[in-house]
């Protein structure tokens, strides 16, 4: 909370400089995965100083819902206070994979001259996809980024489903695909990095009663990137 | 699409009418000691020449014969989320690139298609040339797909970079991560692997995979990971990207 706010007062200083800028765009959003699926993402232009997370330092207890529960409210609310540009949840729902989204944003007047994008991975303890405060073209044209998938270090990644998706509960919440096994005894105990790092992918195994995930490692790993996402400037 | 585009036929007879003309380029430099001097102004050439140069990242995942189409922007070998064409379906399974050639070459969007005719074995490379004619250079995208073989439908290549803006001496690097055609479930079993680990079936016009359309690949589990049905070991293993590529504007 404290790192998201303590932008607020750099991004004011910048605002008579940078609300001048191109202000409609297109952000579609594509799960590249084979077997992954997104809650639902949060898009958001904001003011420059600004970061979701930062890579080496601990989640904000927002990003950790949305990362262990896939809770993007907190992450708004903190956003709405800094005046930013928000679309939650363009896909209406979870993103299944292969499948995409997008949605329109419109910055006019604003200083929200940075975007962000994120979404958990499920079935997943931890993981998300993040976009990490770009900032955003103001040339006309269509601008891509691919996005590798986080761990919030919030959450032990013990792959079992439980439904626990709340911060501090342990386990994975949800199972869209109904892939995924029963009977795990714990796949991983805590992170050795309690920061925010790139996931190093899931374990999973291949029985579906026991072991020690009850992610199928045939269906619930991936290669980096996880999603793509397309600016189009207009 | 407009008149002026070419099936890849075309590009292939311009390919090898491009090749006399280099040849007889070649015979006039010889004598160029005793030819009367050329004019200051020649008249520009009316094609655009194209190297693409395709290098194998992976450990032991052999890449099928390459096939490259250069095409405008109203054609695309593939778009995740979509089902494979039945050409592609071919590649990434039997790595075969003969139906995703002729699908191409049907196309109004497509200038022109080449081929390898040999796979590129881990840690090697190979290029190919093709070319297109000047007026449609300014539009011009450049796709390369091949399969890797030890897989039961993993594909890679460029997905329509743009070339229109390469001039002569040029180069343009891009780099191919793994993708899953969607059409075939991935058992990893020799029998349905073409590669040399499998020797076994390629292409299979079922589409059984979990759903029918391109996504990411998720990777080769193997029986050293406890899938204990796999035909794959850990050398088999893959990481992005897999490919590296570079196209160099030659004339």
């Amino acid at each position: 909370m404290k790192r998201l706010f303590a932008a607020a007062v750099l991004s004011a200083t910048l605002m008579t400089a940078t609300a001048v800028q191109a202000a409609d765009f297109n952000v579609r959003i594509v799960n590249l995965t084979n077997g992954i699926w997104f809650t639902p993402f949060l898009v958001t232009a904001h003011p420059e100083g600004t970061r979701l997370f930062q890579v080496g330092q601990p989640a904000s207890a927002e990003l950790q819902a949305m990362a262990e529960g896939g809770d993007i409210a907190g992450l708004v609310t903190t956003l709405e206070g800094l005046g930013a540009t928000i679309a939650a949840n363009p896909a209406g729902g979870l993103l299944p994979p292969a499948m995409s989204t997008d949605v329109d944003l419109d910055t006019d007047g604003t200083s929200n001259t940075q975007l962000s994008v994120v979404a958990m991975l499920l079935p997943t303890n931890d993981a998300f996809a993040g976009l990490n405060a770009i900032t955003i073209p103001t040339e006309p044209g269509t601008y891509v980024y691919n996005l590798p998938a986080y761990d919030s270090g919030t959450e032990a990644n013990d792959e079992i489903l439980n439904g626990g998706g709340a911060p501090g509960v342990p386990g994975m919440p949800a199972d869209p695909g109904g892939l995924a096994g029963t009977g795990a005894t714990g796949a991983a105990a805590a992170d050795a990095n309690p920061t925010v790092h790139i996931h190093r992918n899931a374990l999973g195994d291949t029985d579906a009663t026991g072991g020690t995930s009850d992610l199928d490692s045939r269906v619930h790993r991936w290669l980096n990137p996880v999603v793509r996402v397309i600016v189009t400037v207009r | 699409m407009s008149a002026h585009y070419h099936s890849s036929q075309d590009g292939r007879q311009r390919l090898q009418s491009l090749a006399l003309v280099a040849a007889g380029l070649v015979v006039a430099a010889c004598s160029s000691d005793s030819a009367p001097p050329l004019p200051d102004t020649p008249p520009p050439p009316a094609l655009a020449t194209f190297e693409v140069s395709v290098s194998n990242l992976t450990n032991a995942q052999p890449l099928s014969p390459i096939a490259v189409i250069a095409h405008d922007d109203g054609y695309r070998v593939f778009s995740v989320g979509e089902a494979s064409t039945p050409g592609l379906e071919e590649l990434a399974e039997g790595g075969t690139n003969g139906q995703l050639l002729a699908e191409a070459a049907a196309d109004s969007s497509v200038f022109a298609t080449a081929e390898d005719s040999n796979p590129v074995p881990p840690g090697a490379s190979t290029s190919v040339r093709f070319t297109i004619e000047l007026t449609e250079l300014p539009n011009a995208r450049l796709s390369v797909s091949t399969m890797l073989v030890n897989t039961n439908d993993a594909f890679t290549g460029l997905n329509g970079i743009a070339i229109g803006d390469l001039a002569v001496g040029d180069s343009r690097r891009g780099s191919g991560i793994a993708y899953d055609a969607g059409t075939e479930a991935n058992t990893e079993q020799a029998i349905h692997i073409p590669g040399p680990v499998g020797g076994g079936e390629g292409f299979n016009a079922d589409r059984d995979d979990r759903f029918d359309r391109v996504s990411m690949h998720s990777g080769v589990v193997g029986r050293d990971d406890g899938f204990a049905t796999s035909d794959l070991d850990n050398q088999h293993r893959f990481d992005n990207p897999v490919l590296r590529a570079t196209v160099t504007r030659i004339e």
